[in-house]
C-alpha cells in the first residue's frame, strides 16, 4: 500500500476559528483520517512529527518578523501549501492596522510597547511565499474545506467557483435584499463559498470571502450611497474581514475624508 | 404572436373565487404539484401552493429598475401584480439538479440515475411572458437535434393555468416583444381577474377560457356560466390597461443587425462602468438557460455525483477554457449578454432571446435597463460615433 499524504496545518495571526472547521468534520474526520496522516496540527494534538509534508494548510496572517521567516520555513516543507480564510488570504481584520499606525495601537493597548515586535501591516500568506491554492471566508466553509481535501487526493482541480454570492442567493430562490428592500449588500461583489448565509437571514452580505473574481466596487458603492448608505458607513462595508484585499482595500480608500 | 383578446375570449366561462378554489383543489387531487405565485420575503414569489388561501390577496407590486416594493391593494384581487423575482424556470430547468452518480463496486462500476422522478405540475399565475419564455426554452431544450430530458418530462406534464395582465409595470415590454401582456396560446386554462360591482354587490370574478382539450375536461367540472357581453367587456378593458401601462418600448426594428454590427461600439465600454458582473439579470431571466456541472467524489474515492447548476455568462468560469478566460472583462460580458438575447439567439434558436418580461431590469443592482442600453448603441450607431480608439483589453475583438 503506498504512504498516505502528510497533512499539516499551521496557524499564524488569526482566531482558529477556520482550523476548526476541520475539526468541526466530524462525521468526516475518521473517513480523512484514514486516507491522510495528520503529521502536525497543533489544534487537534500535541504530538507533532517534522516535515516535509505533502499537504499543508496555513491559517493567518503575516504580522511579526518572526512569523515572515516561519512561513518560509513551513513552504521549504510543504509540497503542495494551501492557505485558508480571509487572514491567510487577505490579511484578515487585523489588517485594520493597515490603514493607521500600528505603533499608536501598541502605545494604547501594551503596558510596555517596546516588548512587541509587529510589522506595520499585516499580509497575506501570498505576499510571502507562493502560495498552490487559496480558500476563501472568514471563516471557512467546511464542505469547500473537504471539497479542497477531496481534490487534493484525487488529484483534481477544487470545485469553488469564484463568482458573485448573488449567484448563490438566484440559485437557492432568495429574494434580492437590495432590491426588495433597500438593504445594503456586499454580494455582488462577493465570492461565493457561504451558500449566502446572511442574505437567507434577511441580512446584507458582509463580504466575509473576499472579492469575487470579477468586481466592480465603485458602481456599487455608488448605488449604495442612492439607497442612503453614508460614506462612513460605506468605508466601513468593505474595510472588514478583507479590508487589504486590494480591491476592498482601494474601494474603502475611496470613502476616506 | 398576436395578442388579440377577442379571439382568446371566444367561448369564456366566468367562474368565482370558489370556482377557482375547486379548480386548484381538483388538480391537486388529480395528483398535481401546485405551482404559483405567493408572498414572501418582501415579494411575490413562486412556491408549492396548498390552494386558493395561499395566493397572495390583497398584494401588488411596485417595480422600476433596481427597486421592487410589495404593497397593499385597496382591493382583494388575487393576481394584482405583474411578475416577480422568480419564473417557473426554477421548476422546469431547477436550479440544481443531480444528474448521475456512481458507486465503485468489487466487480466494476454502478451508475444510477440522478433523482427522484419529477413531480406533475400544475402552474398558476403563469403570465403571457412566461408562455412565452417556455416556448423559447423549448426550442433550446426540446430541439431537433438535442433533448433536456430533465426539463422534457417537468414540460411536457405540467398544466398550464394562465392570467392575463390587467396590469403592468414601467419594467414590463412584453407588448414590443410581441409576447402579451394577453396570452394567445400554449397554456391549458386562462384567466382574466375581473373585480368590480353589480348592482352595488362587489364582484370578484374570472373570466376563463380552456385552450386544450384537458383545460376543457377541467373547466367542465367546475361551477360556471357563459361570459356575458359585460364580464368581455371588463376583462378586455383590463388587458388595455396592462398594454397602456407598459413602460419604455425596446425597439426590436434591426436590432438584430444593430448589435450583430456593434461589437465595438463606445456603449460596451459605458455599460461596463456600471455593470457589476454580478450575473442577476441571466438568472432571473426565464429563458435564459446556461448550467455548469461539478463532480464530487467522497473522501474515499467509493461514491461520486455529478451536478448541474445554473451559471451565467457573466462569471469568469464560464468562458474559462485550457489557458484561459475567453471574456475577462465586463465589457465582452455584457455585449455577449445582450447580443445573445436579442441578436445571436435567431441565429442559433430562430426567435428573440427575450420576452419583454422586465425582469432584469427590475433585478439587477444597480438597474441597467436593456432597452435603454439598445437605445444607446443604436444612437451612437447612426451618429457613427467611432469605436474607442485602442483597446486595453485582450477581449477587443468580436468574441461575443
Ligand atoms: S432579457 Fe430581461 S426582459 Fe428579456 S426575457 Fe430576459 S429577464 Fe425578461
Ligand atoms: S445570455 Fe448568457 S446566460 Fe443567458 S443564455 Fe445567453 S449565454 Fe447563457
Ligand atoms: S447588468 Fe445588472 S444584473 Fe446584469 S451583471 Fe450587470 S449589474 Fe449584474
Amino acid at each position: 500500500m503506498p504512504r498516505k499524504p502528510r497533512l499539516a496545518v499551521f496557524k499564524f495571526a488569526s482566531c482558529d476559528g477556520c482550523q476548526l472547521s476541520l475539526l468541526d468534520c466530524e462525521d468526516e474526520l475518521l473517513a480523512l483520517a484514514g486516507e491522510l496522516e495528520i503529521s502536525h496540527f497543533l489544534e487537534a494534538s500535541s504530538a507533532v512529527q517534522d516535515g516535509p509534508y505533502d499537504l499543508s494548510l496555513v491559517e493567518g496572517s503575516i504580522t511579526t518578523p518572526h512569523d515572515a521567516a516561519r512561513i518560509r520555513e513551513v513552504r521549504r516543507q510543504s509540497r503542495a501549501l494551501v492557505t485558508i480564510g480571509a487572514c491567510a488570504t487577505a490579511g484578515g481584520i487585523q489588517a485594520l492596522r493597515n490603514f493607521r499606525d500600528v505603533r499608536e495601537f501598541t502605545r494604547i493597548v501594551y503596558a510596555r510597547p517596546d516588548y512587541i515586535e509587529t510589522l506595520e501591516r499585516s499580509t497575506a500568506i501570498a505576499d510571502h511565499v507562493p502560495v498552490d491554492f487559496e480558500l476563501r471566508g472568514c471563516p471557512i466553509n467546511k464542505a469547500q474545506l473537504l471539497e479542497v481535501l477531496v481534490s487534493f487526493l484525487r488529484r483534481k482541480r477544487p470545485n469553488i467557483p469564484s463568482h458573485s454570492v448573488c449567484v448563490e442567493c438566484k440559485r437557492r430562490g432568495i429574494v434580492c435584499l437590495m432590491v426588495a428592500r433597500g438593504t445594503a449588500c456586499l454580494g455582488p461583489v462577493t465570492h461565493a463559498g457561504c451558500g449566502a448565509l446572511c442574505p437567507s437571514f434577511h441580512r446584507g452580505c458582509y463580504g466575509c470571502f473576499g472579492p469575487a473574481e470579477s468586481v466592480n466596487t465603485p458602481a456599487l458603492a455608488e448605488r449604495l450611497e442612492q439607497l442612503g448608505v453614508d460614506r462612513g458607513h460605506r468605508l466601513r462595508l468593505f474595510r472588514s474581514f478583507n479590508a487589504n484585499a486590494p480591491e476592498f482595500r482601494e474601494e474603502s480608500e475611496r470613502h476616506e475624508q | 404572436m398576436g395578442v388579440d383578446a377577442t379571439r382568446t375570449l371566444e367561448q369564456a366561462a366566468v367562474i368565482d373565487r370558489e370556482g377557482l378554489a375547486l379548480l386548484l383543489t381538483g388538480l391537486r387531487d388529480d395528483g398535481y404539484t401546485l405551482v404559483g405565485p405567493t408572498a414572501r420575503d418582501g415579494a411575490i414569489v413562486l412556491d408549492e401552493l396548498d390552494g386558493i388561501d395561499d395566493l397572495p390577496a390583497g398584494w401588488t407590486d411596485r417595480q422600476e429598475a433596481a427597486s421592487y416594493r410589495l404593497e397593499r391593494r385597496d382591493d382583494d384581487a388575487l393576481f394584482g401584480y405583474v411578475v416577480g423575482p422568480h419564473s417557473f424556470k426554477r421548476y422546469l430547468h431547477p436550479p440544481r439538479v443531480k444528474l448521475w452518480q456512481v458507486r465503485r463496486r468489487d466487480d466494476g462500476m454502478e451508475f444510477s440515475r440522478g433523482g427522484a422522478a419529477a413531480p406533475r405540475y400544475a402552474f398558476l399565475g403563469v403570465r403571457a411572458c412566461d408562455l412565452a419564455a417556455m416556448r423559447v426554452q423549448d426550442r433550446v431544450m426540446i430541439g431537433q437535434d438535442a433533448r433536456d430530458p430533465i426539463y422534457a418530462e417537468r414540460r411536457e406534464g405540467a398544466f398550464l393555468i394562465s392570467v392575463h395582465c390587467t396590469e403592468a409595470r414601467s419594467t414590463c415590454f412584453c407588448a414590443s416583444m410581441g409576447a402579451g401582456p394577453v396570452a394567445d396560446a400554449g397554456f391549458d386554462l386562462a384567466l382574466t381577474e375581473v373585480l368590480g360591482e353589480r348592482d352595488g354587490e362587489p364582484r370578484h370574478e374570472f373570466v376563463i377560457t380552456a385552450g386544450t382539450p384537458r383545460g376543457q375536461e377541467a373547466l367542465r367540472r367546475l361551477p360556471s356560466r357563459p361570459a356575458g357581453a359585460r364580464e368581455l367587456e371588463a376583462a378586455r378593458a383590463g388587458h388595455e390597461r396592462a398594454r397602456g401601462q407598459m413602460g419604455r418600448r425596446l425597439a426590436t426594428e434591426g436590432v438584430r443587425a444593430l448589435l450583430r454590427d456593434n461589437p465595438e461600439s463606445p456603449q460596451w465600454d459605458d455599460v461596463a462602468t456600471r455593470c457589476l458582473s454580478c450575473g442577476n439579470c441571466t438568472l432571473v431571466c426565464p429563458t435564459c438557460f446556461c448550467s455548469t456541472v461539478e463532480d464530487t467524489v467522497d473522501l474515499k474515492g467509493e461514491h461520486a455525483e455529478r451536478w448541474r447548476s445554473w451559471d451565467s455568462c457573466f462569471t469568469g468560469e464560464f468562458s474559462y477554457i485550457h489557458g484561459g478566460v475567453v471574456r475577462p472583462s465586463t465589457r465582452a460580458r455584457y455585449r455577449q449578454w445582450l447580443t445573445h438575447k436579442l441578436s445571436t439567439w435567431f441565429d442559433q434558436f430562430g426567435t428573440s432571446g427575450c420576452v419583454g418580461c422586465g425582469r432584469c431590469v427590475t433585478w439587477c443592482p444597480v438597474g441597467i435597463d436593456l432597452r435603454a442600453e439598445v437605445a444607446a448603441i443604436r444612437r451612437r450607431a447612426d451618429a457613427d460615433e467611432p469605436a474607442r480608439a485602442t483597446s486595453s483589453t485582450p477581449d477587443a475583438g468580436s468574441d461575443a
